[in-house]
């Protein structure tokens, strides 16, 4: 094997670094921030969940939300007042990326021999069922709570750490937000390995094969149909557990959170980052995370200072910019800002 | 004895109105190489397509090495033994000639998500194997310097060997090539002859569609003639150039435009 | 009251907006084979431009229906210019992409579109004035409404109107052609550019009228109510076989109806007090409420998807469409 020499070892401590100190400098600016930086995590987890069925499989799945809103749901309905059940986080979490995984199963089963267009459309229609179900779930009984939605959802407790709560540790103050931003990390590193180790496997090269062209991937004894399950499978457990996650920060969820636009937002990362290359995906979900962001803090008092008035609204001016990105993406760079390089294996065969 | 390879009974194959196939059988021995010939049209990739389970037939069976093939799984039939190559080479343009091998090795792999996530030593062990495959043969077929390089940007001819590399890489009972000649400049066309003749003597058996007809008489032990979806003959190159009904064929056909 | 007449009624209406904005789906895709995922937008927005213009209108003592027709005058030129529009600038430059890659511009497309709608009329629903006067007529046991009447008769007038077109006239010949072969087409000398052009503009003007009609029955018009318009729309052009103007038509109907009737007997059909053993159960709720309903009236949007999906896995070519064999 190559030797790794220090420059690479030095980049890796530098990085290291700035995201472990990260939280605290962004608080420094206002401790909104930390948690903007935590949603854009939660959306990495949801790109990066995208990115194997759209980017890898190229099966262009537009109802993801509905998996993320498995995971959110589970959590919030048993670790609430809700229904008065309290599990454990190690419980729910892989039960919400289990239960999303059979949803994804279920759903892919009977349209995965369809064309790409019409799995799309079947897709879009299956997330916006997903949604009316959470909507009416409360009558006649009480499941879902309708779209007032259930509060009050506990946290995330580990090893006796409560994590919506602030604690000063060292003299330091560690708020509900930094401490997520931990375990988010964390995770984001745990999936990160799995789909970098994914994308370069015999399952992984399947899903591209079939991307690339599905008769000849069918010729190579590729069994089409499991394979393209396994990704649709793979993808719903991450977007799972980015919802129980998403259930345990917020405290809160509702029928408002997973609409069709957020299936939209979460495919513009996939298609501006690089569809099927892990780290464009990664740099597309912050782009589309933290951009808007920044402009809902610059856009208000510019068009004030500009207009006497608003004219755009943040929110609206976010939506055209997802639009915006997948049109233009398409039209300009259709591999993507950052596109995916099948790279060179660096291991000699001869070893 | 059994000599018998591949056994094709009475394949028939419609497209709405029109029979593409009517009940061709053939047989095809181990050790040979069987060409299947005619003029455009008459059905020839068609029939790759029904035995390799792309096309769902509508009448007959295949069966390979004594086992009758389950054509409604394409998978399935690559796995048994059969591999193949297109008319217009399929390639996974977008991944490296190296990779598009090791795909093609897929069926002989077991390593499935949870291994490779955990990186097992079962799974490691078959990926260096699969890989160190690919790399030999890549390098049979003579074109290992571009084993990193993208498929979609390799030459033509190059192309059309890492089609043929993959297809090896099932480590296949039977080849099937279709039109593997064409579009290929006289140099190109010998060094696959060469090729072809290689895998042959190293035991492989082949069945090969072409439509340069120098190519197959001087390469094929046996060939079948079909013309509009019927077999019309089978036999050795030297019968089939002397065949009354083969040379109307081909010659009603070019008579038609002089 | 007859229900099952009712809804009948009912169904047919929705039935005949469905079957026009099908329309505009399956003509794009019978000519370049592309899911025009914004045409529902377009007739969101045929709709609103209506309601402004009528809105405008109103206070003048000019005649309500000339008032309308006004309206609907406005719209279909917005809406052809923006399906020229997105035409032009988003889908032909990605011909000969992938196929995915129109279809993802089609979304962006859909998202700005529906964006663009609420920074110029805003978040709140637009009450649609009542131009026609709403009396009734009693047909056996049901009633149908002036309204009802009306958007069944245009959706008539407009389906045949359209089928000349397609039919009879020169440029109907060379948009069936555009569909049959394009390439093909183009050799015979037919402008092709331009029959995918036509096609979008005359896919929009049906939208904008079928936009009217949308707020017309419903009494408002929203940003957001292209989206599931046109989810069910092009569900009705999928079971009528996509590409297929008369399967277009009949799958809209056919949509309609099932959709009524399904929201009109799905509370009864899943009221749990009416099962056996399981009412046994409830016992107690349903002697005090009368119905303990499963599924309400409230899923009504679930039927479209259910018949998309049912057909897409067992009859995908749709109940008029031609079965296309596999491509190898």
């Amino acid at each position: 094997m190559r030797q790794l020499r220090w420059p690479y070892w030095l980049g890796v401590l530098l990085v290291a670094a700035t995201l472990l100190l990260l939280p605290f400098a962004l608080s420094a600016i206002g401790t909104a921030w930390v948690r903007i930086t935590n949603l854009a995590i939660l959306f990495v987890f949801l790109a990066l969940g995208l990115n194997i069925v759209v980017g890898m499989a190229g099966l262009l799945d537009l109802g993801y939300v509905a998996f993320y809103a498995v995971g959110a749901y589970t959590w919030a309905l048993l670790a609430s007042p809700h229904f008065d059940v309290h599990w454990p986080a190690w419980a729910i979490l892989p039960l919400g990326a289990a239960l999303a995984c059979v949803a994804g199963v279920l759903l892919g089963a009977p349209t995965l021999r369809l064309r790409g267009d019409y799995l799309a459309i079947v897709t879009l229609g299956f997330g916006e069922i997903v949604r009316i179900f959470l909507n009416n779930l409360s009558a006649p009984f009480n499941i879902t709570n309708g779209p007032k939605g259930i509060t009050r959802i506990d946290g995330l407790s580990l090893a006796g750490i409560q994590f919506n709560a602030s604690e000063t540790f060292l003299g330091i103050p560690f708020t509900a937000p930094i401490k997520y931003y931990y375990v988010l990390l964390i995770l984001l590193l745990v999936i990160l390995i799995i789909n970098l180790r994914l994308a370069d496997s015999r399952i992984g090269r399947a899903w591209v094969a079939i991307r690339e062209d599905e008769i000849a991937a069918k010729a190579c004894g590729i069994d089409t149909r499991n394979v393209k399950l396994l990704a649709f499978a793979m993808g719903a457990s991450f977007g799972g557990i980015a919802g129980g996650m998403f259930a345990a920060i917020q405290g809160f969820v509702s029928p408002e959170s997973f609409v069709l636009n957020e299936s939209i937002m979460i495919l513009a990362m996939v298609v501006l980052g690089g569809m099927g290359n892990v780290w464009g995906v990664i740099a597309g979900a912050m782009l589309l995370s933290f951009v808007p962001e920044l402009l809902r803090y610059t856009v208000e008092p510019i068009q004030r200072a500009l207009f006497g008035r608003m004219l755009i609204e943040p929110e609206v001016l976010r939506m055209l910019i997802f639009g915006a990105a997948l049109v233009l993406t398409m039209r300009f760079r259709p591999a993507g800002l950052w596109p995916e390089k099948r790279h060179k294996q660096e291991m000699s065969v001869a070893s | 004895m059994n000599s018998v390879l591949l056994e094709a009974r009475k394949l028939t194959k419609r497209f709405g109105g029109v029979i593409a196939l009517k009940s061709v059988s053939l047989t095809i021995h181990r050790g040979e190489i069987y060409g299947l010939i005619g003029p455009n049209g008459a059905g020839k990739t068609t029939f790759f397509n029904v035995i390799t389970g792309l096309y769902a037939c509508d009448e007959g069976e295949v069966w390979l090495a004594g086992e009758r093939l389950d054509l409604s799984r394409p998978h399935r039939v690559a796995a048994a033994g059969i591999a193949r190559t297109f008319q217009n080479v399929r390639l996974f343009a977008n991944m490296t000639a190296l990779e598009n091998v090791m795909v093609g090795r897929h069926a002989k792999g077991r390593a499935g998500v949870i291994s490779a996530i955990l990186r097992t030593r079962g799974e490691r062990g078959e990926e260096a194997a699969m890989r160190a495959k690919a790399m030999e043969l890549l390098r049979y077929v003579g074109i290992e310097r571009r084993a990193y390089d993208l498929a979609g940007h390799l030459s033509y001819g190059d192309q059309r060997r890492l089609e043929i590399a993959r297809a090896l890489a099932l480590e296949p009972k039977l080849l099937a090539l279709d039109e593997p000649a064409a579009g290929m400049n006289a140099t190109e066309t010998e060094a696959l002859r060469q090729l072809i003749e290689g895998l042959n003597r190293d035991g492989l058996t082949v069945l090969l569609i072409e439509h340069d007809m120098r190519f197959v008489m001087g390469l094929c032990h046996r060939i079948a003639v079909l013309d509009y979806g019927e077999k019309i003959a089978e036999g050795a190159p030297a019968e089939i150039s002397r065949d009354a009904r083969v040379i109307e064929a081909y010659l009603g056909q070019g008579a038609a435009c002089p | 009251m007859d229900i099952l007449l009712q809804q009948l009624i009912n169904g047919l209406t929705t039935g005949s907006v469905y079957a026009i904005v099908a329309l505009g789906y399956t003509m794009v895709y019978g000519v370049i084979q592309l899911i025009n995922f914004a045409h529902g937008e377009i007739v969101m927005i045929g709709a609103m431009v209506a309601v402004s213009v009528i809105l405008a209108l109103t206070d003048t003592a000019l005649p309500p229906a000339f008032i309308l027709l006004t309206g609907v005058l406005a719209a279909m030129p917005v809406c052809m210019i923006i399906g020229l529009a997105l035409e032009r600038l988003a889908y032909r430059p990605l011909r000969k992409a992938p196929r995915l890659a129109p279809l993802i511009t089609a979304i962006g497309m859909s998202i700005i579109l529906q964006h663009v709608a609420l920074m110029i009329w805003g978040r709140d629903p637009r009450a649609f004035p009542q131009l026609i006067e709403n009396a009734s007529l009693a047909v056996g046991g049901a009633a149908i409404s002036t309204v009802q009447i009306a958007i069944i008769a245009t959706s008539c007038v407009m389906m045949a109107g359209l089928s000349w077109f397609v039919y009879r006239t020169r440029f109907g010949i060379a948009m069936r052609a555009t569909a049959e072969n394009l390439a093909i087409a183009e050799l015979m000398g037919i402008d092709t550019n331009r029959v995918i052009a036509a096609t979008f503009a005359v896919g929009a003007a049906l939208g904008a009228v079928a936009g009217v009609m949308v707020g017309a029955y419903y009494g408002v018009a929203h940003y957001t109510m292209g989206f599931i318009l046109g989810l069910k729309a092009f569900s009705a052009a999928v079971l009528g076989g996509i590409g297929n103007l008369p399967g277009a038509m009949l799958g809209g109907l056919v949509l309609g109806l099932v959709e009524a009737l399904g929201t009109g007997y799905i509370g009864e059909l899943t009221d749990l007090c009416h099962w056996p053993f399981v009412a046994e159960a409830l016992a107690e709720r349903c002697h005090a409420d009368g119905h303990v309903v499963l599924l309400g009236s409230n899923y009504q949007d679930v039927f479209a998807f259910l018949v998309l999906v049912l057909v897409l896995i067992f009859r995908p070519s749709g109940l008029l469409g031609e079965r296309v064999a596999e491509r190898a």
